[in-house]
């Protein structure tokens, strides 16, 4: 199976560069399952879980928080707002930004419409994490 | 002359002294690897998003609507000038060259009769600052509780940048910081970063892509998120040129502790010479006239 370069970076370190087979990444408007030769594409990430597959089997699992794609034919670039593999993503910590977020978009009720946006996407992508916690 | 004990008191000082700079210079030089090795594993981030907003913003940067963290206000009146400097001193002149630095841009500015507003960041900027530009300083953030710089805090700084933007309290926005070249050098540098300056797109890139959902929806979030991958690599930079430059004042004054206890130990053991001669000569004087 024709394989492509695939890169995970997040502000603070690169967190995977490698030669996988097909990564299912949360595209802000529905998973993408990408495989080698995709057409061009610059896509927005909402929070949710990449999986990357290799050799048929899933081999990584990572809760990204929002970001951005770039998908060429023979690599992808996600740059992630915040990266964390499943395994150590805390059931708590996910809770609370939960709430966090929660909270946040209720004091934005009177903001602007662009505020008032952000503040959901932040609830939407807290949500996402506490349910990859739960499932993980 | 000095007597002895006060000679030997003041040896005693100086070597503690040497103590304390030689301790804070291997301090320096711990965290400035560590501060080094947080810069480089930011880089490869600031360069894949310098590459997708080539491919994205030179397509919409003609358009009347394009945002205006990447077009500007279009006006040029009111300067933001964001201040990047430690938390704490004893680093040679690091803090003093952005200060100057600083200084001479909000000087330039007001002589071409814009307004400037300046944001300081770290506690050392602001104190050199406020001495003369205390009425043009809007906002002071500092990170002297923070152990480690994270992206958090630079976002934090970005959003308060895109809220004044929001609230058109000014035109332009540069960000003043230290750029960190090697250990021994660093120099201050104005970087714009409103309106943002697009980095050179590829001659194979251009209109290839497809965009999910809109291009200008996509802008529309990534340009906050330059905006603060650009203020973290300041404050990257920031912590370790601070270091860089700590260590090397350190060693400095190591080594000028090493010449001043040389110096005052010959002195001592010249002291003590001349006391001893001098009690001899009185010892035989008083035997000869026996």
């Amino acid at each position: 199976m024709a394989s492509f370069q695939l890169e995970l970076v997040s502000p603070e370190k690169l967190l995977l560069s490698r030669k996988v087979d097909m990564a299912v990444i949360p595209a802000a408007e529905g998973e993408m399952g990408v495989l080698a030769g995709h057409a061009p594409m610059i896509v927005a990430l909402r929070g949710g879980v990449i999986s990357v597959r290799e050799g048929g089997q899933v081999t990584e699992q990572l809760f990204v928080a929002g970001g951005f794609a770039e998908v060429a034919p023979d690599r992808v670039t996600i740059l992630a707002d915040e990266a964390t593999p499943l395994a150590s993503l805390s059931k708590s910590e996910a809770t609370q930004r939960l709430a966090e977020a929660e909270a946040a978009l209720a004091a934005a009720a009177s903001e602007t419409p662009e505020k008032r946006e952000t503040a959901m996407a932040r609830v939407l992508s807290a949500r996402a994490m506490v349910e990859a916690a739960l499932a993980a | 002359m000095p007597s002895l004990k006060s000679l030997r008191l003041r040896i005693n000082s100086v070597k503690s002294t040497r103590k304390i700079t030689q301790a804070m210079k291997m301090v320096a030089a711990a965290k400035l690897r560590r501060a080094q090795s947080q810069a480089e594993a930011a880089r490869p981030y600031a360069e894949r998003m310098e590459r997708m907003l080539a491919s994205l913003g030179a397509s919409i940067a003609g358009s009347p609507d394009a945002p205006k963290l990447l077009v500007g206000t279009g006006a040029d009146k009111v300067h933001l000038l964001v201040v990047v400097t430690a938390e704490r001193g004893l680093c040679g002149g690091f803090n003093t060259n952005v200060g100057r630095f600083a200084r001479a841009q909000v000087r330039a500015l007001e002589a071409e009769g814009k307004t400037v507003k300046i944001i300081t960041v770290g506690r050392k900027g602001a104190v050199y600052l406020k001495r003369e530009f205390a009425s043009r300083i809007v906002a002071e953030i500092g990170f002297a509780n923070k152990k480690r710089i994270g992206f958090e805090e630079a976002s934090e700084v970005s959003g308060k940048i895109s809220d004044m933007l929001d609230a058109g309290d000014f035109d332009v926005c540069t960000l003043i910081y230290n750029r960190f070249k090697n250990v021994i050098s660093q120099t201050p540098v104005g970087q714009q970063l409103i309106p943002a300056p697009l980095p050179e797109m590829a001659a194979d890139g251009g209109a290839l892509y497809e965009f999910e959902p809109t291009e200008e929806e996509i802008l529309a979030r990534l340009l906050p998120q330059n905006l603060g991958i650009q203020i973290y690599r300041a404050l990257l930079d920031n912590a370790a040129g601070f270091y860089g430059s700590q260590m090397t004042a350190m060693d400095n004054a190591t080594r000028n502790a090493g010449e001043m206890i040389n110096k005052l130990t010959l002195n001592y053991n010249r002291t003590r010479q001349a006391n001893i001669t001098r009690e001899l000569i009185e010892i035989i004087s008083g035997a000869e006239a026996l």
